[in-house]
């Protein structure tokens, strides 16, 4: 259920201003699968795809390739192919997706780190590993979903295991085919259109405020001269939230607010 | 021809300080009931290569691997795995090899064609070159001169498989959507072990699903075990789903080391039987 009001459109929560924002990273992307990781971006990619960008691809959150686009943890009423781990990792490699990836730890350059915290030989925390990260960050146009902005996650200075490759990082034909996009979290959108691409504010959530954002983050964020607020859902896109995609609610268990 | 053998007999040929790959992916259809049977057998300082998930936390917590090759440990639906992150803080694994999962892939891939390596762009600009310093580079010999990642073959003593059906023969069937990289393990192994739900004569497979469906061939197998609930508490689609209350307790008896000598005691103690006993009777508690 959602109760809460935190903007200037009444009754939107803020898991559904980040539900906005993450649909907004695959605006343009044509028919490429969008990967997501996490309740919010998936329900983000699944929004864009009954709106704006029908042609995306997703999955059912395993193998199967969803024709339809059915509500957080339903069977696809019908299913337009199979996307094995295999073939998901061939399609990485040839670069038809655009992935939304959580972090552990995120440093202003835009690397990443799931794998381990602190020393990687014999870490203070043991995370999942580097998992697809390094892959997906030299293949794929990359964002990220932050639940959680503080600055445990942003962290001052560099990312202890780098997993998905931030800026800087990669040199000559290396890099050809990296492409970050945008950083989502519960307070704000991110860019990388800083000075040497560095990680730039783009918009906060109605209800969060830059300070917020700025005290929240590790490093020095680069601020434009006016910070916009994060777009208001349509009365459409609030309906297909709550009543097609999640009618359990489920984006306010990961975005409190 | 007839490679039926029971678990036991399957990791006797086994020895410790042997490299053993071990198909699934996280927590699912993980041969479970073969590594239920290296805890019995005390195979030792093992080399482990896995898309790694509670085959991993078992025989870490056990201290059976000395070298783990992975790209991620993990439960799915609880995303770290317990023992995992116990070895991994405690010191207790000895060596990790860190992979991206396309680079695990490229690996296993170059094993099973009988190359030194593959090239790939993952893991390029990431510290899975600084953690791996063994881990070179080679340059494109033609005129786009691109530097890609050399990821060695991943040469296997032994695969470890689960799947739903096999004929004595040793082709196993896969009836799920994902077959992961099973085939891939078995090809790149010198031996291969492939546990299943059910044992079917090989006219039977065709009943169960498409010729496609025979995911590993029997060139590539060198024991079938009939292993029903084989890949337990892990999925294996279709037959079961992850059994996520068992998989609840599992965890929450790995965060505390006399829950998990309690945890051992009871499931782990005995042969495959007594496990799917002790199971049963968890499982008849809970619907008390």
């Amino acid at each position: 259920m959602t109760t809460s009001t935190t903007g200037t459109e009444p009754g939107v929560s803020r898991a559904e201003y980040c539900v906005i924002a993450c649909a907004e990273a695959w605006r343009g992307d044509g028919e490429v699968l969008a990967a997501a990781m996490g309740v919010v971006p998936t329900l983000g990619a699944r929004l864009a795809k009954l709106t704006f960008e029908p042609d995306l691809l997703i999955t059912d959150g395993e193998a199967l390739l969803a024709a339809d686009v059915p509500a957080l943890g339903a069977t696809p009423a019908a299913v337009e192919g199979a996307l094995p781990y295999r073939k998901h990792l061939e399609l990485v490699a040839m670069g038809h997706r655009h992935v939304m990836m959580g972090a552990g730890q995120l440093d202003r350059h835009g690397n990443q780190n799931i794998s381990a915290i602190g020393d990687w030989s014999r870490p203070a925390r043991q995370l999942l590993g580097v998992r697809g990260a390094p892959g997906n960050t030299v293949n794929n146009p990359t964002s990220y979903w932050i639940p959680r902005h503080s600055t445990r996650v942003f962290v001052t200075g560099r990312v202890d295991v780098v997993s998905g490759v931030g800026h800087g990082r990669l040199h000559g034909t290396a890099g050809r085919f990296q492409d970050l996009r945008r950083i989502v979290t519960d307070l704000a959108v991110l860019d990388f259109g800083g000075p040497e691409r560095a990680i730039r504010l783009v918009s906060v959530h109605p209800g969060a405020t830059v300070e917020q954002v700025v005290a929240a983050t590790g490093f020095p964020l680069v601020l434009p001269d006016a910070v916009p607020s994060t777009r208001e859902p349509s009365a459409e896109e609030l309906r297909l939230i709550r009543d097609v995609l999640d009618p359990r609610g489920a984006r306010d268990r990961e975005v409190r607010g | 021809m007839d490679k039926r053998m029971n678990a036991d007999e399957a990791v006797s040929r086994l020895s410790s300080g042997m490299t053993v790959g071990i198909g699934g992916w996280g927590s699912r259809r993980k041969p479970m009931a073969l590594v239920r049977a290296i805890l019995r057998a005390g195979l030792r300082d093992l080399t482990v290569v896995s898309y790694g998930g509670p085959d991993i936390g078992l025989l870490a917590a056990a201290g059976r691997i000395q070298h783990l090759v992975t790209a991620f440990v993990t439960l799915d639906s609880i995303p770290l795995e317990p023992h995992f992150r116990a070895a991994r803080e405690s010191g207790a694994l000895e060596r990790l090899t860190e992979y991206d999962e396309g680079m695990l892939l490229q690996g296993l891939t170059a094993a099973a064609h009988r190359l030194p390596f593959l090239p790939t762009r993952a893991g390029l600009g990431s510290d899975v070159l600084r953690v791996n310093p063994e881990l070179r580079t080679v340059v494109s010999p033609y005129p786009d001169g691109e530097e890609l990642v050399a990821v060695p073959a991943l040469r296997l003593d032994a695969a470890l498989v689960h799947l739903n059906r096999a004929d004595r023969l040793g082709n196993g069937q896969c009836l799920g959507p994902d077959p992961y990289m099973d085939d891939l393990f078995c090809a790149a192994a010198d031996t291969a072990y492939l546990s299943c739900e059910r044992l079917v004569d090989t006219a039977e497979l065709q009943k169960e699903g498409p010729p496609g469906s025979v995911l590993v061939p029997r060139w590539s197998v060198t024991g079938v075990v009939e292993a029903p609930g084989g890949a337990h508490f892990t999925s294996c689609a279709p037959d079961y789903d992850r059994d996520e209350s068992f998989q609840r307790a599992y965890a929450q008896a790995a965060a505390d080391p006399s829950a998990w000598a309690a945890f051992e005691q009871r499931f782990l103690s005995g042969d495959e039987q007594d496990y799917r006993a002790a199971v049963a009777a968890l499982r008849a508690e809970a619907n008390r």
